[in-house]
């Protein structure tokens, strides 16, 4: 057993309102640059949609992450053969257009403008050439599209799906959409360190954090076509290669990512998992059924003293270990199983988990008599005319599931390598605690009608208060529990200690300004 | 010998290797986020495939067919003792020295025409491309007019180069060659010296590490269990900038 530490994440789409504050955040600290404007390192999108950069998902078209072959894995379209005979040009790099061209408007345009007939108007510019464009794709340009038939019909999630249970989704009554926040997922089999061929890219041993030295990239934009979640950025002024960095200057002060931090819906929980590092190579190379039960079998519990032990002996910090039995994450994933990751077959192992929607999936429009309620209103009261009730009821229990608008298979092909039960227990969980919390507060669903549904999410009503209050009540200590970076030895791992004062720093000590 | 030839073939390749040495060692060590090929494939992906493939390749053999003339002259020409093996060879060099032209008027054309270019093209991509299309021409002519280059470059250049290794340049023989083969040297010369301070310096970071590396790579700041330990002494652990 090799035991190491591993800052993992948990997003509840239950709770995404898509407001992208996250977004924003990352690109005020982190993109607000030349080169690095089209690049949203944090970004939402909505599903069923296309996505940012489009179609990502669609590995027909990028090969990105790693594939099967011959009960060996390997990269789809990069690595040691392909990336090297492709250096010179790379046939599936996406190009600025499959993002989109960042824009600004002429804003002095609308102040130094004669006085005319007509109002004057701030035009739009690119930011690369800045002459004036139609802009014609944004990062979230799909945002609550869905239905549309330019984006929402063309998402790649479709796959295996018919003709019939396609349309079903987007009949005007029955169509629903969640939002899906990404970030970096920070594998533990990332496809962008196995395709750098300067080798400019790693995972941080203390933390997993996945990062680019900035200082070896040579502009090869491998990693741009490996990384099958498209959350390796090419920086076009620069010349060199760009990621989320899980804003890790933060977390060793203790700070939570600015994107977690800032999320208005509480959505986003952080925390350390301890995982076990040699079986990474064997976990990626299952069945893809398997991925999923063998990405878990990795998780490891911080609780046994075995555990303990290993991780003490790979110098693995106590307040590391204490983190992670504290960890939300370990909670999401491992104890409750409520979460999981997106894209698994893509075999990167992301360390992101998703709790899976279930409002969208669980409501139904249905037709109703609103006559016995119209008598009960004052006469002078508006009155509604429409027959019709969003019932978010759930009285038939499971039932619901094989009738829900959303299909499963849909949610499957996202977050389950097209596994539908796994899903569907995934749901029952969520429903069997919404369920014991009517009853604990409303009180109107009968004890044995919520002990047969806890039964059969198999959970207890203990797990189930808990899971409520992980996910209604938390605190922000409790959504993000940080192991200590230890900066007194950081330092350490940075300076000599014996150095006297007026040492010029460490880190990068030249501006970045572009190459000759 | 003339001023002339004294200075392209004894004064320039000098300054042109000290420079290349000086600049190279300097850039990569002091400005080493500044050390990148630069690709603009982002910006323009399709005319790029046109340009940059055929001048590659074409520059990959060139390249090696010019430093295997240099490493191992009496190997060449006894493989071009063979009328065969010496078309064979002399015919695919034209070839690529063709296909490394072809790439690079592409690659211009594609540069100059694309407005998105503009904003990541600065002067010196404009003097690498006229020099290295002037050199690639003049290897051209070379070939074309004095045959067969591959034998006699490893007859007369190839103790040449080694004599300015040996700082001991030997001219006799040289400066009785054409002026075009004069002016190819001179090209080379100031190739090698202005690398450092183009693009070109990506030449130098060919990622061959990669061949044999393991594809993960993890890193940690330090031994932990090393430097928790008593017995350690700290000489043995020093951190990294020291």
């Amino acid at each position: 057993m090799d035991v190491r530490s591993q800052i993992a994440m948990v997003f509840h789409l239950d709770k995404c309102i898509g407001c992208h504050t996250c977004s924003i955040a990352c690109k005020n600290i982190w993109t607000d640059r030349k080169g690095a404007e089209y690049m949203w390192w944090n970004n939402v999108e909505t599903k069923p949609g296309t996505g940012y950069p489009t179609k990502w998902e669609d590995q027909e078209i990028y090969k990105g992450g790693w594939e099967k072959r011959n009960d060996k894995i390997q990269l789809m379209g990069a690595g040691k053969r392909r990336g090297l005979t492709n250096i010179f040009y790379n046939p599936n790099l996406p190009v600025i257009d499959d993002y989109y061209e960042p824009f600004t408007y002429k804003y002095l345009d609308l102040i130094e403008s004669p006085e005319t007939d007509d109002q004057p108007t701030a035009r739009p510019v690119s930011l690369i050439t800045g002459q004036p464009i139609d802009i014609k794709m944004g990062p979230n340009w799909d945002d609550d599209l869905s239905g549309s038939p330019d984006y929402a019909r063309n998402d790649p999630n479709f796959k295996g799906m018919t003709a019939e249970e396609q349309e079903v989704m987007f009949q005007l009554e029955k169509m629903a959409f969640f939002y899906l926040p990404r970030i970096c997922n920070h594998c533990l089999n990332p496809a962008c360190v196995a395709s750098c061929p300067s080798g400019a890219i790693y995972k941080r041993g203390e933390d997993g954090v996945v990062l680019i030295n900035q200082e070896v990239c040579r502009a090869w934009r491998m990693c741009v076509t490996a990384c099958p979640y498209k959350k390796s950025y090419y920086n076009w002024h620069t010349g060199k290669s760009e990621k989320c960095i899980l804003c890790y200057p933060r977390m060793e002060a203790g700070l939570a990512p600015a994107c977690m931090h800032s999320c208005v819906g509480r959505i986003r929980y952080l925390g350390v998992l301890l995982y076990d590092a040699s079986k990474i190579e064997a976990t990626a190379s299952v069945d893809e059924k398997d991925l999923i039960n063998s990405q878990m079998d990795m998780l490891l519990d911080p609780f046994d003293e075995n555990v303990i032990r290993e991780a003490k002996k790979n110098g693995v910090a106590d307040s590391t270990i204490h983190a992670a039995q504290n960890s939300p994450i370990y909670k999401f994933v491992k104890e409750w199983k409520l979460a999981l990751p997106l894209h698994p077959e893509f075999r990167t192992l992301p360390m992101l988990f998703y709790v899976p929607p279930l409002l969208p999936v669980m409501a139904t429009v249905k037709k109703t008599d609103n006559t016995e309620q119209q008598d009960k209103m004052h006469p002078i009261a508006k009155k509604w005319e429409d027959n019709w009730l969003y019932d978010t009821s759930t009285e038939e229990l499971w039932g619901t599931l094989d009738q829900i608008r959303f299909p499963l298979k849909y949610i499957a092909n996202l977050f389950s390598a097209g596994d539908e039960e796994l899903i569907k227990e995934k749901w029952k969980k969520l429903m069997a605690v919404r369920i014991h919390r009517r009853k604990v507060t409303v009180g109107d669903i009968s004890d044995e009608k919520v002990a047969t549904t806890l039964r059969d999410a198999g959970m207890t009503a203990e797990e189930a208060d808990a899971i409520y209050a992980l996910t209604s009540l938390p605190k922000f200590e409790e959504r993000f529990v940080i192991p200590a970076a230890h900066r007194e030895q950081a330092i350490e791992m940075m300076d000599f200690t014996g150095d006297t004062k007026g040492d010029a720093g460490f880190g990068i000590k030249t501006k970045p300004v572009r190459g000759i | 010998m003339n001023l002339f030839d004294n200075f392209i073939l004894v004064v320039l390749p000098y300054v042109a290797i000290a420079t290349f040495l000086i600049g190279s060692i300097y850039r990569y060590t002091s400005r080493k986020f500044q050390v990148s090929s630069l690709s603009s494939q982002f910006l323009e992906g399709k005319k790029l495939f046109y340009g940059s493939v055929p001048f590659h390749w074409g520059i990959v053999f060139i390249f090696l067919g010019h430093l295997i003339a240099f490493l191992f002259p009496r190997g060449v020409l006894a493989w071009n003792s063979q009328p065969v093996r010496l078309m064979i060879l002399e015919i695919s060099a034209f070839m690529f020295g063709i296909s490394m032209l072809v790439g690079l008027i592409n690659l211009f054309i594609r540069r100059y025409t694309t407005p998105r270019l503009r904003y990541v093209t600065n002067y010196m991509d404009f003097a690498i491309y006229v020099l290295l299309i002037l050199q690639t021409f003049a290897g051209l002519w070379i070939a074309y007019n004095y045959r067969w280059g591959s034998s006699w470059f490893s007859t007369l250049l190839t103790p040449y180069l080694y004599s300015i290794f040996k700082f001991n340049p030997e001219t006799s023989a040289i400066v009785l060659l054409p002026l075009m083969v004069k002016l190819h040297i001179a090209g080379a010369f100031i190739i090698i010296g202005i690398l450092p301070f183009s693009r070109l310096i990506h030449l130098l970071v060919l990622p061959l590490n990669y061949i044999w590396r393991p594809y993960q790579q993890v890193m940690w700041y330090w031994d932990k269990n090393k430097v928790r330990s008593h017995k350690t002494p700290w000489s043995l652990q020093r951190p990294k900038n020291t």
